[in-house]
């Protein structure tokens, strides 16, 4: 079990993977029911289920993760739309690479959450701030990364394609495209787990609904246990959609697998 | 008229950073008559694929011209068929799909595609593999979809470019008789690049050897064996008297590379 690079059983892989969480939540208790961290720090794992129901039947919690998740999911679409074909230029045309990728370069590292003041100017605290905060974080990223992966195509399956008559257009849409899809829905899910920091951030700031304002909203009345369980919905949203997009690329690319 | 002629044509690679230019092929002419199957014979680094890509269309001369049917060749097309060494099927296809690909960019209704697939799935012994993706299939079976994908475009001529280097033994002899098969049979033109002596000889009519880097054209010897061949020609006196030959030949070569 403990040579490296052993593969583990199906089965001890998932019992591991369970037995962390079990120990979190063991430490959790041990550090909370035993009187050893006051409850305005950190809310016991009973009063946190409690304030979840309650943030649920009282405050319609349901709205408010609906909210966030339709924040970060239009954001990061938008910025999909926009990237892909840009990115895919950038890595076909060696051209469009010189003249997008100094700035390109320089804009993925701005920090989205330094927008934030800036985009409230802009566009007030509507929708339309939320949506360029994760817009902003997420279009930079994936055109960058979407260049690199079609620039590093194999370069044999290129002058394959030329010799069975293949002209530009195909090379890009019979090659370029298919070789980098896999890739390209990784940096996606990548992105997309990002686009969830950016999103609270964007809440915590000027918001009235969805999680992240849930969390300011408990932090002025100390609710510990409230705030505890915002993250964890983050958490587990972000694990879900994680799941899905892993689930979805083995069903679109089973050429890609072993 | 010749099918193909390589008139004076040499390549000199420009040096990185000011290091010195390589001279990879010296100026080198050959005539390849129709339905003539060609082994270019070498030792390693001399040339020979720079050679064959510019048959193709991949590279472009330093000095000289190329011609097929008379019309001079300048970038890469369907009418001369290539096959790498190393294995250039399109992944995400299936060998079907794979065999289709130069079908499809020329608009053959998909109908017909199915049909010229099937035919050429069947001549390279690939029946109950056309739904396999790439990455099921053993090397042989690789090299063997990537014969029938480049057939498949019914090309004036086929390039190959040591497409059995990485195979073994037992794979590779099996190979050049399948190939020598298919030549026997529809007389297309070949020019098929190797290092191995054996296999020059018991495909070929005419072996042209070359000598080491800086490559040119060192001796062009016909082989008169009957067709059709069977492996066991191999130990023929005939085939073994060519073998000396030759094998004294690239040895004088060889050991300028050492
Ligand atoms: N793109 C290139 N740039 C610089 N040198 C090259 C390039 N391609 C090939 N060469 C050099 O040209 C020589 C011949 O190469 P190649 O045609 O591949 O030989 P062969 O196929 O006979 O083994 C080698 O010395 C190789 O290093
Ligand atoms: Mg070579």
């Amino acid at each position: 079990m403990f040579k490296p690079l052993q593969p583990v059983s199906g089965a001890a892989k998932v019992i591991l993977g369970i037995a962390f969480f079990v120990l979190f939540v063991g430490a959790w208790s041990i550090a909370t029911f035993g009187g050893h961290v006051p409850p305005t720090f950190l809310a016991d794992p009973a009063t946190m289920v409690r304030e979840a129901i309650n943030l649920f039947v009282e405050f319609n919690f349901a709205y408010d993760i609906a909210i966030t998740v339709w924040r970060v999911v239009g954001g990061f679409v938008l910025a999909a739309i926009v990237a892909l074909p840009l990115g895919i230029l950038m890595g076909t045309y060696k051209a469009v690479e010189a003249f997008l990728e100094p700035f390109v370069s320089f804009a993925r590292y701005l920090p989205a959450s330094a927008f934030i003041p800036l985009l409230i100017l802009w566009a007030g605290i509507g929708e339309t701030q939320k949506l360029l905060v994760i817009f902003i974080g997420s279009v930079f990223q994936i055109i960058l990364m979407v260049a690199v992966t079609v620039g590093s195509v194999r370069r044999d399956l290129v002058e394959a394609a030329y010799t069975l008559g293949a002209r530009d257009s195909g090379i890009i849409r019979r090659v370029l495209i298919p070789a980098s899809a896999p890739d390209i829905a990784e940096i996606l899910r990548l992105v997309l787990g990002w686009a969830w920091t950016y999103v609270i951030v964007a809440e915590l700031i000027g918001s009235s609904s969805g999680i992240g304002h849930m969390i300011v909203d408990s932090q002025a009345l100390l609710n510990t246990g409230q705030i505890i369980f915002g993250i964890i919905v983050i958490g587990c949203i972000g694990l879900v959609s994680d799941f899905l997009f892993k689930a979805a690329n083995r069903r679109l690319f089973p050429w890609s697998l072993a | 008229m010749s099918k193909l002629v390589i008139d004076g044509v040499n390549r000199i690679f420009p040096g990185v950073r000011g290091a010195v230019p390589t001279e990879a092929l010296k100026p080198t002419s050959l005539e390849v008559q129709d339905n003539d199957f060609i082994t270019i014979l070498g030792p390693s680094g001399c040339g020979k694929s720079t050679l064959l890509r510019i048959v193709a269309g991949l590279d472009r001369p330093t000095a000289g011209r190329v011609l097929l049917d008379g019309e001079p060749v300048l970038a890469p097309g369907p009418e001369r068929g290539m096959v790498f060494q190393s294995y250039t099927l399109f992944p995400w296809l299936t060998v079907q799909q794979n065999i289709c690909f130069g079908l499809r960019e020329k608009g053959v209704p998909p109908a017909r595609q199915q049909e010229i697939a099937a035919h050429y799935v069947g001549r390279v012994g690939l029946r109950g593999f056309e739904h396999h993706y790439p990455k099921m299939l053993s090397g042989g079976m690789q090299q063997r979809t990537a014969i029938a994908r480049a057939l498949a475009n019914d090309p004036k001529i086929l390039l190959l470019d040591e497409p059995f280097g990485a195979l073994d033994n037992q794979t590779r002899s099996l190979m050049q008789e399948l190939l020598l098969g298919i030549w026997e049979q529809d007389r297309k033109t070949v020019l098929f690049v190797t290092h191995d002596i054996e296999e020059a000889i018991f495909m070929a009519n005419r072996v042209v050897v070359m000598t080491a880097r800086p490559g040119r054209i060192k001796c062009d010897l016909a082989i008169d064996l009957p067709h059709p061949r069977h492996y066991t020609i191999k130990t023929s006196p005939e085939f073994s008297a060519y073998k000396a030959r030759l094998t004294e030949e690239i040895r004088v070569e060889s050991l300028k590379v050492t």
